[in-house]
């Protein structure tokens, strides 16, 4: 297998083109999983404490957008962000920035979701605790999303993990340009109908590595962490 | 010394408690005044629970009213709970001492000091870095403990404080229990131990179907209970 040696060389003997590809990729899925923090984790917690109208409703829907597809999801904040749209004038069409928006607002549901759902069952448990202590709203959500905070990476990662995947939405609203919006996913399907399959497998090589080094790296600090608080 | 609180006398004008159209209290009047601890005692499902936690004023009555030292809707900050099965928070034992501290509104400053001084009185002190989750049964209820008297309450209730535990565990809460007592802190305890209502209870109210059927002295109730449901649930019978 001729084109497996050739893409190991590549990975192995660090190619810049290739390392500022990964570079890329890492920022923007990093800083999306983190705006997405930002929106989600306070929203899912307040989604688990209130009782609002049509709270059933809003969680089906919270729940169905952790499946939204990256390519519509694309569409739609390339139609935002474009000359024409309401946001274009921030210019950010065809930048890692557009590329950000995109995949934060493909991670916010998952960890809105899977926050309500951590919290909500924590405040079942603690609900009577906190109560009693006279605790004021501000008090329980902190307290809520402190104590679920091993359970709220997982959150972060299961994000982490489908916007370091996806290719559809970065791809349209990113465009795929060389050397400023060409991340690893978008790399490997062009690599791939192009036919340079050694670059495209030994990307593939790269991601998959290091979606598994990002899970290791934060189960270890889960189990540490549940070791010193429970 | 404390001075007498504005928390007591907790009178229960009768109060009811429906839910779900079951009757969970019925009618019940009862003063909780000052001095030895009061034992609730009586079958699963006759009420205790529920009565503390009206007490507490976690649940509001569905009629009648409920006065703390006269007044309606006072803030527990005084008052204090430990559940039957408390809420171990996901921190060490020190941090939830320090936890419950913080909610009661007790400066910082203070907190290391009072944090060691209320593990030291429950016994836990060697054990103030451990996990709270990690703790043994008995350990989690001292800790329990430790949190409720955090908030330096007026009157504290105790659910069933040592039900499934060993008589070692049962003795060091029971010991904690009656020093808190010492303290001039009306201890208001459901139990359905009676050993435990005569090691500790100044008043025995006991309960049946949601309905008070007996108050009395402890020693008066114990040997001579006057009416039918009592004396059945004493002499160790079944009573439905």
């Amino acid at each position: 297998m001729a084109s497996d040696v050739s893409a190991l060389q590549l990975v192995l003997s660090g190619d810049p083109a290739l390392f500022a590809i990964v570079r890329l990729s890492l920022y923007v899925s990093l800083a999306a999983v983190v705006l997405a923090a930002l929106i989600g984790i306070p929203l899912g917690a307040w989604i688990a404490l209130t009782n609002f109208r049509g709270r059933q409703g809003v969680i089906v829907l919270l729940n169905a957008l952790m499946g939204l597809p990256p390519v519509v999801v694309g569409l739609a904040v390339y139609l935002a962000l474009s000359r024409s749209g309401p946001l274009g004038s921030f210019g950010l069409l065809f930048t890692p920035g557009a590329m950000i928006v995109a995949q934060t607002v493909l991670v916010a549901p998952i960890i809105a979701a899977l926050t309500r759902q951590t919290i909500e069952d924590l405040w079942i448990e603690y609900r009577d605790e906190l109560t009693a202590m006279n605790l004021g709203p501000f008090g329980r959500v902190a307290a809520l999303i402190w104590d679920a905070r091993f359970s709220l990476v997982t959150a972060l990662l299961a994000g982490f993990g489908r916007a370091a995947a996806e290719v559809g939405a970065i791809i349209i609203v990113g465009g795929n340009i060389e050397g400023f919006t060409r991340t690893m996913t978008t790399a490997i399907a062009l690599e791939t109908s192009k036919g340079d399959l050694p670059l495209a497998v030994g990307l593939g090589l790269v991601l998959i590595g290091i979606v598994i080094a990002v899970n290791a790296l934060a189960w270890t600090a889960r189990r540490a962490g549940e070791r010193l608080a429970g | 010394m404390r001075a007498p609180s504005s928390e007591l006398p907790i009178e229960f004008d009768g109060v009811t408690v429906a839910a779900g159209g079951v009757t969970i209290l019925d009618n019940i009047a009862l003063t909780l005044a000052p001095g030895a601890p009061t034992v609730l005692i009586g079958p699963n499902g006759s009420g205790k629970s529920t009565l503390l936690r009206v007490a507490m004023g976690l649940l509001a009555p569905s009629r009648g009213r409920i006065t703390w030292g006269g007044l309606e809707n006072v803030p527990p900050h005084k008052r204090a709970i430990v559940f039957q099965r408390p809420a171990m928070l996901r921190r060490s034992a020190a941090a939830n001492v320090s936890f419950a501290l913080r909610a009661a509104g007790v400066p910082r400053a203070e907190h290391a000091r009072r944090t060691g001084e209320l593990l030291r009185l429950v016994g836990l002190e060697a054990l103030a870095d451990r996990a709270a989750r990690r703790l043994s049964g008995g350990e989690q209820q001292r800790l329990a403990l430790a949190r409720a008297l955090a908030r330096d309450p007026a009157v504290l209730f105790l659910d069933e404080p040592t039900a499934s535990l060993d008589p070692v565990a049962t003795k060091a809460v029971e010991d904690i229990i009656r020093a808190v007592s010492e303290r001039n802190i009306k201890v208001v305890m459901a139990t359905h131990d009676f050993g435990e209502a005569r090691r500790l209870a100044g008043e025995v109210v006991m309960l049946h179907r949601g309905r008070i059927v007996e108050t009395g002295a402890v020693a008066s109730f114990f040997d001579a209970p006057q009416t039918p449901e009592a004396r059945t649930f004493l002499a160790g019978e079944l009573l439905i």
